[in-house]
């Protein structure tokens, strides 16, 4: 194994894992917040990806991938934020595993409305041409659009902390992932923080959507393949905190994309045993869990 | 004194309705025998998970795994090797038990959500595994026309063995349940915390319990292959586990019959809805909606909410 494939490989891999950042980040304080793990997310990061084709092709030029960029995560906000006001706001009071029955019927049912807008067919959307090309790094090439996704991960991870520990709606939203009836009884109207908490979460599962276009072919049942993982990730990075999403996302980008290298017939194995070390060494997740 | 009455009042109509089920083949059309028949299958995977769920209170999130295990067991012994076919039906769930023993040995000291979470991620192992072994389990081709035994080929001797097993699997479960150890496995899922204050070894009750469900999932993945005579990769698939999962909180998971009906809703739905309209999990998303909103205990749980009252004042009348 020489040092340019294996930097190559690593590099591939961390600017896979800054995408699963992003949405395990939004998945992670939604759970955090609201204790509830939204199936539903991997179906938003989807309607983010198709969104966001439609969207650069509609305002084509140069310019339409990044206001893609920017609307296409905009506009799962906004069907996040119908959903929880419409429907799932009215069910906080109850049994736990019927918040995560829910979430699921929107899973399938967002599934659905997807194949009917978008249709069954493969969906690629190319980078913009700032960042097509490719750039040498360690002795490797690696396509600048990666170079640009490793390097987008740690600003967001940066403007999430700004929010949840400068802003005052973030430090409500934190308080109330810690202590919610306490938060309620200070004249907070909780079902707000958690509508917002919710929509933020969402927002950042199209963001993930809207990165990863250019990287992969867009379809439907992407929602499957990546529910799963966010939610590893989670788990083994501390449920609700967003570095242990982080360290998460890193371990299973990274382990997956080495895994080629050694053993490319069992590469999608590689980080479900690194997740099941994880656990059996640390039940509880690398980093502290909010709950 | 009121247990025997309850297995007086339900004995009679469950005789009823096994003997309509019986003969019910020789009535109806083939496919409708079919539809029955995988309700059957269903059902007792849907049971067997809700033994852990509803009775253990356990977050077994991916039981497709063993479905998915009996069935690869017995499909694998039945083409790549001459032994005869009851031992591949007594391998199936017996392998399948073993790996639960093994998952569940190593889930059991988690509680809940990271229960659940590293169960999918060993189940998921295990789904990566055979998805990718292609030499061995076909990869995600499945195995398709596995040789069974003459008279078990056609589809009236399947629907019969299939209906014989799930009727023997079900008075096992019921008597599992009315047991000592299945009051000290529900005394777990109220109140974990107070059941190892009084002595009970509580991590020994949830790994038998998993195992238990384990063994019939696996069974029902044998009878899978007997309905299907092929297996695939999406019985080991997440999505299933959650289907199961679902069938359970639909027919009520804090009643012993009530995934038999989760199953049945479900699977009726996929077979006629799609008959219609390729957008079925948009109706069954729908439809889940609707009964989380209006049906919270389950389609069983309400109909026992209805008839609680009547009984009760039976009792009293009785008593008087």
């Amino acid at each position: 194994m020489d040092f340019s494939a294996f930097s190559s490989q690593f590099l591939v891999g961390l600017s896979r894992a800054m995408i699963l950042f992003v949405v395990c980040a939004g998945l992670s304080f939604v759970l955090g917040v609201l204790r509830v793990p939204n199936i539903a997310h991997g179906s938003l990061y989807m309607i983010g990806a198709f969104a966001t084709f439609t969207l650069s092709k509609l305002i084509g030029g140069s310019a339409g991938f990044w206001i893609a960029l920017i609307l296409a995560p905009l506009l799962v906000a906004l069907i996040s934020l119908i959903a929880e006001r419409a429907l799932f706001c009215h069910l906080y009071q109850r049994e736990h595993l019927m918040l995560l029955l829910f979430t699921f019927a929107l899973m399938l049912i967002i599934g659905d409305l997807v194949k009917i807008v978008w249709g069954a067919e493969y969906r690629s959307v190319s980078a913009p041409p700032l960042l097509k090309g490719t750039v040498s790094l360690f002795g490797a090439s690696l396509p600048r659009y990666n170079l640009f996704l490793i390097i987008i991960g740690p600003l967001v991870a940066i403007a999430l902390w700004l929010f949840t520990n400068k802003t005052k709606i973030g430090k409500i939203s934190r308080a109330a992932a810690v202590d919610r009836e306490m938060v309620g009884v200070l004249g907070i109207n909780v079902s707000w923080v958690f509508a917002v908490a919710f929509v933020i979460g969402c927002y950042l599962a199209g963001v993930g959507g809207a990165l990863i276009t250019p990287t992969v072919s867009i379809t439907l049942g992407m929602d499957h393949s990546l529910i799963i993982e966010a939610f590893l990730i989670v788990i083994i990075g501390g449920l609700g905190n967003m570095w242990g999403a982080l360290v998460g996302s890193l371990i299973f980008g990274v382990t997956q994309s080495l895994g080629v290298l050694i053993w490319p017939q069992f590469t999608i194995v590689f980080p479900y045993v690194a997740v099941v070390v994880v656990l059996l060494l640390r039940p509880k997740g690398l980093l502290k869990a909010v709950w | 004194m009121f247990n025997e009455v309850i297995r007086l009042k339900w004995f009679g109509p469950s005789i009823v309705i096994f003997l309509v089920l019986f003969i019910l083949p020789s009535f109806i059309p083939r496919f409708y025998t079919y539809i029955l028949a995988l309700i059957y299958v269903t059902s007792l995977l849907a049971m067997s998970l809700n033994l852990v769920v509803g009775h253990g209170g356990m977050f077994q999130f991916h039981h497709g795994v063993f479905y998915g295990v009996g069935a690869y067991t017995v499909a694998l012994m039945l083409t790549k090797t001459s032994l005869p076919m009851w031992t591949g039906f007594i391998a199936g769930p017996i392998v399948a038990a073993i790996i639960g023993f093994i998952i569940g040995w190593f889930c059991v000291r988690l509680t809940r959500l990271y229960f659940g979470m590293l169960q999918i991620s060993l189940g998921s192992l295990i789904w990566a595994i055979v998805l990718r072994w292609y030499s061995f389990t076909g990869g995600d081709d499945g195995i398709h026309g596995v040789p069974i035994a003459p008279f078990l080929s056609s589809l009236n001797s399947s629907y019969y063995f299939i209906l014989i097993v799930l009727v023997i699997c079900l008075i096992v479960m019921y008597l599992i349940l009315k047991s000592p150890f299945g009051n000290t496995l529900q005394a777990i899922r109220d109140n974990p915390q107070r059941c190892e204050a009084i002595g009970i070894n509580v991590r020994r009750h949830q790994l038998i319990a998993i195992v238990i469900a384990t063994f019939f999932g696996g069974l029902a993945g044998v009878l899978f292959v007997v309905l299907e005579r092929s297996v695939f990769t999406d019985m080991l698939f997440w999505v299933l586990s959650l289907e199961i999962f679902i069938m359970c909180l639909l027919g009520g998971w804090f009643t012993f019959v009530g995934p038999i009906f989760g199953a049945a809703i479900i699977v009726a739905l996929r077979t006629f809805v799609s008959i219609f309209t390729e957008y079925w999990t948009l109706i069954l998303g729908v439809i889940l909606i609707l009964i989380i909103f209006f049906l919270p205990e389950g389609v069983m749980g309400y109909f026992q909410e209805i008839f609680k009252p009547r009984t009760k004042e039976t009792v009293k009348e009785g008593t008087k």
